[in-house]
């Protein structure tokens, strides 16, 4: 079964059971403090790299977080 | 072996060590500093880092003033990683009573060439949106600045070895011996005269003093930028920071340069435990959330606490320690030490070097307590009375 | 006012120690509660719960759902405010957890360790990038090179080739004879070497090369390519993904909390399973590195002993003994190659949180001065990731996070149930 999420305002369609990182994949979600372009890296909650706002709620981490039709998502990617 | 002689050994790498040490090397003393673990890791890793002026009574004033007036003047000295922001106070007036404080405080600040102004509870809300909408307004004391005191403390110290001054890490001081020191190692060094920085643990070595450690709890988030501007007090964090025994809070918060908020504070004697006291991290939390009420959604990374050496007077140690010669007392800072670590490293230089003081030192004379022997208590009472 | 919760064991982690414990402890008719912070219960090795575990483990995930056994997913341990008492975070509030017993099964992560380049979008964890995979990343017709240490790193490639990934090359940090020592070894664990030839027979076709590690990743915006040395050799592969993990260290961030005993970075437990501190036991992989099968033993024995059913679990411990040395057998023939500590070059960050350069740490000696002085560890991680590295590379000794264990929300601290005492003397 598929669910449609939005990630900054664009309509992705993903499988349900699906966490959000591995649905933003190696798209940069957030920059760091000095500015470099980060993606998901350890996948299992550990080092934060993953942080996005999910439906209103910053600083979430998406590897944590299964996907539900019609999450909203935002990142600084 | 040949046994290399100090004009002056500094015991403590914390602030008020550096701080010394570096006004001590600049008036060409060879120093030795001798830190027991790590410089700036101690009281000065659980401060604020809020250099504010604070008006209890005079003598605090004056010292902080002077604290303030010489970071000012060397803040563009300061590291970028210091993050020095002189984002002024704001401390904060819940209702009428408090805003006749601020004026009565600008008023006093007034008097002693401090440019401060009274705002409005709309204006105040324009400066800064966040903050409760129920504030009668707040005192603007636009000079006030904060920075990060560890990396500043690093910074004196590393100016004092440019001038000459050595630091011996992991070497903690067993006994003070006349004209010097022995270490926990045995071994001995002389000095001319020695300055004793090494906040609470400073009563190890002068049994007696008056000194009791204050536990503090301070708390940061992750990173907000923009929803706070100024360092945020309230006119009530005199009441916390002087009054009795009693465990007390204060609404406390800082925007760091990062973008995170520190909050605090908490005062608590009576507690060695170094773990969070979790009644008082809930108060003074929900404090700060009164005053700040989206801050209780915001994500909280890290709390600690810290211990802050405070004197039954609230006034720090500096000076001759009573019937030692050559031996210097620079600590009992509380909460303090920060702001007044410049001012106080000059005024000790001063007295060391037979200089003119440019304060008063009676205040901070460690001999204001009379014999050690009496217990710190009864020498406050006499104090007050 | 908040409900409050209590149960006689709590299990938190619900991997395979901790689902093993819950399910033994609720056989000895104890209420049990099993916490996890991820989606579905199985941990690291079943991730992704029953729909996605391997045949064997179906059993397991049959008795933990045919059990009485409490499970919250998606809670995580934010503090240990007051002894006896767990402060969570569901997602959306803060609870307070009231417990009997606790077993603490919260597994371990990758060693993860910098080299140049690590930061590109497109670089993972080698586990992080397989656990990534098994919860629905797409990887078909991708390339993918996998490296670091460890029996890990078949494990992930298996899970990349059958989600359809092409993996190049599993470039493994350990020389041949060290790993031919491991397979001698493994002599002893018939069903342990029935699976890596399971794995080796599933991997035909995937060159696999010791003595090789990851040099740099390279790329602009994202990973296009990895330089690899191979023995003596220098080779640059592109391609699309590149997972590299050094093994695994366990999680005891809540262990120390709560003030248990640790040893060489692990939880020190009695034979019963049981922590420095009474009524605390642990089990798994935070107990010491040692793969499912002990992590499954120690499981039951910590839910038996933590119900003081001590004879049915004495009755394991010869199993358990030999789980044990199977754990030395990693430990010895997985070590780390200097090379790998050399890696990292001056403008390498070494703290991802805070962006704290190789070059920056290097001036210090210890841990605590160089957090203070640079913010190494400050950041959202609290030093999970950068504290082992700052350990691998530098031998320092990383402090434990402060509370909360994890960010949470402020107002999640100021729970009533931490301190009832202050919130009844608040109450008018």
């Amino acid at each position: 079964m598929k669910v449609n999420i939005l990630v900054n305002g664009v309509v992705l369609s993903v499988a349900s059971g699906t966490t959000l990182a591995s649905a933003l994949g190696a798209c940069a979600v957030r920059h760091s403090v000095q500015g470099q372009s980060r993606a998901p890296y350890c996948g299992m909650g550990v080092c934060f790299e993953c942080r996005v706002t999910i439906d209103g709620r910053p600083y979430q981490r998406a590897c944590q977080v299964l996907v539900h039709d019609g999450m909203e998502v935002r990142h600084e990617g | 072996m040949r046994q290399v002689s100090y004009d002056l050994i500094v015991i403590g790498a914390g602030i008020i060590g550096s701080a010394v040490a570096e006004s001590c090397a600049r008036r060409g003393l060879h120093v030795l500093v001798l830190e027991a673990g790590i410089p700036a890791a101690g009281t000065t890793a659980a401060g604020m880092g809020h250099l504010v002026v604070l008006d209890d009574n005079p003598a605090e004033l004056a010292l902080s003033q002077d604290g303030l007036r010489r970071w000012q003047a060397r803040s563009v000295e300061l590291p970028s990683h210091a993050e020095y922001r002189a984002c002024g106070t704001l401390w904060l007036a819940s209702d009428t009573a408090e805003m006749d404080e601020a004026e009565r405080k600008r008023a006093l600040y007034q008097q002693y060439g401090l440019q401060s102004q009274l705002l409005t509870g709309s204006v105040l809300r324009q400066l800064e949106p966040n903050l409760s909408p129920h504030l009668a307004g707040a005192l603007q004391v636009p000079g006030d600045a904060v920075l990060y005191p560890p990396v500043a403390s690093a910074w004196l110290l590393a100016q004092a070895c440019h001038l000459g001054a050595e630091l011996r890490r992991h070497s903690p001081v067993q006994a003070l011996l006349p004209q010097g020191v022995q270490l926990r190692d045995g071994s001995e060094l002389s000095a001319g005269q020695v300055v004793i920085a090494a906040g609470n643990a400073s009563a190890t070595l002068l049994p007696g003093l008056p000194l009791k450690p204050r536990k503090g709890q301070l708390l940061i988030t992750d990173r907000y930028p923009g929803m706070v501007r100024h360092q945020l007090v309230e006119l009530g964090y005199i009441r916390s920071a002087h009054g009795g025994e009693a465990d007390s809070v204060a609404c406390n918060i800082q925007p760091r340069a990062t973008g995170q908020l520190l909050i605090g504070s908490s005062r608590q004697y009576h507690d060695a435990d170094p773990a969070i006291s979790w009644p008082l991290l809930q108060t003074m939390l929900t404090r700060a959330c009164d005053y700040l009420p989206g801050l209780a959604t915001l994500q909280a990374l890290r709390s600690w606490a810290g211990f802050r050496p405070a004197t039954p007077d609230k006034l720090p140690l500096l000076g001759p320690v009573p019937g030692q010669t050559g031996c210097w007392l620079a600590t009992g800072h509380e909460g303090l030490g920060i702001t007044t670590a410049l001012a106080s490293a000059e005024l000790l230089a001063q007295m060391l070097t037979n200089e003119p003081t440019t304060l008063d030192p009676r205040p901070y004379d460690p001999a204001r307590f009379g014999s050690w022997q009496t217990p710190p208590q009864a020498v406050a009472m006499e104090l007050t009375t | 006012m908040k409900a409050e919760y209590c149960a006689d064991v709590v299990v938190i982690g619900a991997g395979p120690a901790g689902m093993a414990a819950a399910i033994a402890a609720d056989g000895q008719g104890a209420d049990v509660l099993l916490i996890d912070d991820n989606p579905a219960p199985g941990g690291q090795i079943w991730r992704g719960g029953p729909d996605k575990a391997p045949l064997a483990a179906q059993p397991r995930f049959t008795a933990l759902q045919q059990s009485q056994v409490w499970r919250w997913h998606g809670v995580r341990v934010v503090a240990a405010p007051v002894p006896g008492k767990l402060l969570l975070d569901d997602g959306a509030e803060g609870r307070v957890l009231r417990y009997g017993k606790l077993i603490i099964a919260s597994g371990a992560r990758e060693r993860l360790l910098p080299f140049p380049g690590w930061t590109l979008p497109g670089v993972c964890g080698a586990g992080g990038l397989q656990a990534m995979v098994k919860q629905g990343l797409q990887v078909e017709r991708q390339r993918v090179v996998l490296a670091g240490s460890g029996p890990l790193l078949l494990a992930s490639a298996q899970t990349l080739r059958k989600a359809g990934a092409k993996v190049l090359l599993i470039a493994e940090q350990a020389r041949l004879a060290q790993l031919a020592h491991f397979a001698w070894g493994l002599r002893r664990y018939p069903a342990r070497l029935q699976q890596a030839a399971g794995l080796f027979h599933a991997l035909r076709g995937v060159p696999y090369r010791s003595n090789s590690h990851v040099l740099a990743a390279q790329g602009q915006q994202r990973l296009e390519s990895v330089r690899v040395r191979q023995g003596e050799r220098v080779i640059e592969l592109p391609c699309d993904w590149l997972g590299v993990g050094y093994g695994l260290v366990p999680n005891t961030e809540l262990a120390a909390a709560l003030g248990c005993q640790l040893q060489q970075g692990a939880v020190m437990v009695d034979a019963m399973q049981q922590t420095s501190v009474p009524g605390v036991y642990a089990a798994g992989e935070v107990t010491g590195i040692g793969g499912v099968d002990k992590a499954w033993l120690e499981g039951r024995l910590a839910g038996l002993a933590a119900c003081g059913a001590e004879l049915a679990a004495q009755a394991m411990l010869p199993e358990r003994q030999q789980a044990l040395r199977f754990s030395q057998l990693l430990a010895q023939h997985f070590a780390l190659q200097a090379a790998i500590t050399e890696l990292p070059r001056h403008d390498t960050l070494v703290c991802r949180c805070e962006d704290v350069l190789h070059g920056r740490l290097q001036a210090y000696d210890n841990w605590r001065e160089a957090k203070l002085q640079t913010r190494c560890g400050m950041g959202a991680c609290q030093g999970r990731i950068c504290g082992t590295a700052c350990q691998v590379l530098y031998g320092w000794q990383a402090e434990p996070p402060r509370p909360p264990l994890q960010p949470t929300p402020i107002r999640h601290l100021l729970h009533p149930d931490i301190s009832p005492n202050l919130t009844e003397a608040s109450q008018p």
